[in-house]
């Protein structure tokens, strides 16, 4: 057996994919981190604390994980859901009742709800270790972005299921929008935004109606939420995700100073 | 009404297995007592009877599930109807911050292992005890409030934990030694020491995922319908605090600027922030008001108000205690008075300053100040000049180092969150409803 595996690591497609033996010794550990891609996003040696469960909790890299756990079972989701007002709540029914893997909406559910758990307690870590004290201000702002983020990708994805418990937490949430100062109808401020006249602010022209693309929650907002929670956040997330991460490298660890 | 049963056979099947985890656990425990130190032995032949306790409560649950009306291990009804008749936003609140407080100020004794784990133990029977309940069982049992349930555990455990590793490098400074986090700090090769941990974290997060998917089917309700509005309607979770906060504050406050000032806040915290201590190591005392305030944001605030908003909040948003059924038709008093009211007609036994009809737009506007005029100025002083009253007392020090505008960011972010707790106090005390009430631009406070 032992010529079978020496006769794969020494052939040429293997060797053209890892191009350095295994890391069994000091200088392959060194080298496999800075020859796969996958792992050079980590430095080659790291100080003990900066991996020390009771210290770090590793509540970021879990959230990184069930980031892109989601990104998988949303991916399988999209195969079988259709946001539209005739089949979305039905969709959902045969991946709960018919569906092989339907499972992947529960998985996909439990994750998003631990998801914003493991942000949050990542960002009370980070607090409580005082490491967003300088060099690592500006990551600290990135991380408070990817937590709005998180909370929206989650608000936006509670709607398509398209049952009461969707339509009504995503009509109590987004009533808010209708009082925002100056660009919500019913928020103060709103009539000065007026030419001779005339409202510029209305119930079909506030913050509320953008958000939801109509007066009360509908198709349109159904097509909006879709596309902001499988398109337009997770985009914008993965580059945010990639500037904190790009960030921790370039400001010498996730904590302590320099 | 039809009477619903307080326990079923599923129900006591399910509490055997959690009395089994816990006996287990507390086993586990034993065994570590014994093992780590021999002058121990009768705090271990303790906690051996009480796993032998909790094993026979498992057993007589997993045995006993057959008649459910005559199981017995069952919340004593005393206790629910005590726990119910302080239940109001008033009890809640004082006992969230009592705890709080308590936390903090006791920290030394908290961190303690043993304390730890008595209050784990009496958490998870508390919350098995009342699983026996069947309002309690209605609301904590629900679906999308399982991750809240388990929050309370994990949150409960990392603070406990974040304390622990505080108050040891507190004494660690205290007696001149090397912080816990410089004592072993060498430089060690990513593969394979953190690549692996990684791997591992990744199996035990699948695992764990697959399983409570398996378990715990996600939530699906009736198709939606926009004529049929839920009593009560809940926005999803995480943002129930925000929700929580409409009872004190108007929408655009509540749920558009003060939402806005907690992430504008967030953000500000490494540019407030002067203290260069605490960077990279567990400590209270060297960072004590920052980790205060920080906690009380994210403990009795948010948290708190998330529990709040999911399982005290029933129909119309009115408080129920955690065993009461949620009623409909209960009828809360509402009589809230707004400032310019007391001002007016309690104070001054006048009439509230109204503009003659037919009257030009300048003349409204000047007579909404005048009917205001106490509340707007308040405001004014509240953002324009404490301040400079904070700069000059209990802030000084923090002044002096922070420089002008810093400060002035500093303090009004702290005033936007305190502004909370003092309208929950005046709401109270006062019934006050909004210190400014100008219903006419939508702006109320």
């Amino acid at each position: 057996m032992a010529s079978v595996g020496d006769y794969i690591r020494g052939s040429q497609i293997w060797k053209s994919i890892f191009r350095h033996p295994a890391p069994i010794d000091r200088r392959n550990r060194i080298v496999v981190m800075l020859t796969n891609f996958f792992l050079h996003l980590h430095p080659v040696s790291i100080k003990q604390q900066g991996i020390a469960l009771s210290y770090t909790w590793c509540m970021g890299g879990i959230t990184f994980f069930l980031f892109l756990a989601e990104t998988v079972t949303g991916v399988l989701l999209m195969f079988y859901y259709r946001p539209t007002l005739e089949h979305a709540f039905n969709d959902i029914l045969a991946l709960r009742d018919v569906t092989t893997l339907g499972v992947m909406r529960e998985m996909h559910r439990w994750g998003a709800h631990a998801m914003v758990i493991t942000v949050w307690l990542h960002m009370y870590r980070v607090f409580l270790t005082g490491s967003y004290k300088p060099p690592r201000e500006f990551n600290w702002v990135v991380g408070v972005l990817l937590l709005v983020l998180t909370l929206l990708l989650s608000f936006t994805g509670y709607l398509l299921p398209w049952d009461q418990l969707a339509i009504w937490a995503i009509t109590v949430g987004s009533n808010m929008a209708r009082a925002t100062p100056f660009l919500g109808h019913e928020g103060p401020g709103f009539q000065l935004l007026n030419i001779g006249g005339f409202d510029l602010i209305t119930n079909a022209s506030d913050a509320r109606f953008i958000l939801l693309g109509g007066r009360f929650v509908g198709e349109m907002t159904l097509n909006r939420f879709y596309i902001l929670h499988c398109v337009a956040i997770p985009l914008v997330v993965a580059l945010l995700i990639a500037i904190h991460f790009w960030r921790i490298r370039k400001d010498g660890g996730i904590s302590q100073p320099l | 009404m039809t009477h619903n049963p307080d326990l079923t056979s599923s129900v006591i099947f399910g509490l055997g297995w959690l009395y089994l985890l816990l006996a287990l656990l507390n086993i586990w425990w034993t065994a570590r007592i014994m093992k780590g130190d021999p002058h121990r032995d009768k705090e271990a032949a303790g906690w051996g009877a009480y796993s032998g306790l909790l094993l026979m409560a498992a057993l007589a649950h997993l045995t006993g599930s057959s008649s459910p009306e005559h199981f017995h291990i069952r919340m004593p009804n005393f206790i629910k109807e005590f726990i119910d008749l302080g239940a109001a936003p008033v009890p809640y609140f004082t006992l969230t911050m009592v705890l709080f407080i308590a936390v903090v100020v006791l920290r030394k004794w908290f961190v303690k292992e043993t304390v730890g784990w008595v209050l784990l133990n009496l958490s998870v029977l508390f919350l098995a005890l009342s699983m026996t309940d069947y309002d309690f069982r209605q609301i904590v049992g629900k679906p999308d409030n399982v991750p809240i349930v388990s929050m309370l555990f994990i949150v409960g455990f990392f603070t406990w934990l974040a304390f622990k590793r505080a108050v040891d490098n507190d004494e660690r400074r205290a007696a001149g030694k090397p912080l816990f986090e410089q004592e072993k700090n060498e430089k060690i090769l990513v593969w394979p020491d953190l690549v692996y941990s990684e791997l591992i974290c990744m199996v035990v997060v699948t695992v764990i995922l697959t399983a409570w998917a398996l378990l715990l089917p996600a939530p699906l309700e009736e198709p939606a319908s926009s004529a049929q509005t839920p009593n009560p309607s809940k926005a999803p979770w995480y943002f129930l605090g925000l929700q929580e906060m409409l009872v004190y504050f108007d929408p655009w406050m509540a749920g558009v600027v003060l939402p806005s000032l907690i992430l504008v806040g967030l953000m500000a915290i490494p540019y407030i922030d002067y203290n260069k201590l605490g960077n990279g190591y567990y400590t209270f005392n060297e960072r004590k008001f920052a980790i205060l305030t920080f906690m009380f944001g994210f403990l009795p605030l948010w948290v708190g108000m998330i529990i709040l908003g999911t399982f005290l909040r029933g129909p119309n948003w009115n408080f129920f205690g955690i065993y009461e059924p949620w009623d409909a038709h209960k009828l809360e008093v509402l009589n809230n008075v707004n400032l310019s009211e007391y001002f007016w007609i309690y104070w001054l036994q006048a009439r509230i300053p109204v503009a003659p009809s037919g009257a030009g737009e300048l003349t409204k506007i000047l007579f909404i100040l005048q009917r205001e005029w106490l509340g707007l100025l308040l405001c004014l002083f509240y953002l324009a000049v404490v301040p400079f009253l904070l700069a000059a007392t209990i802030f000084r020090s923090f002044a002096i180092k922070m420089g002008f505008i810093r400060f002035i960011v500093f303090s009004n972010l702290l005033l936007f969150m305190a502004s909370l707790p003092i309208k929950m106090v005046l709401r109270w005390s006062f019934s006050l409803k909004y210190l400014v009430g100008i219903p006419e631009w939508f702006f109320n406070i």
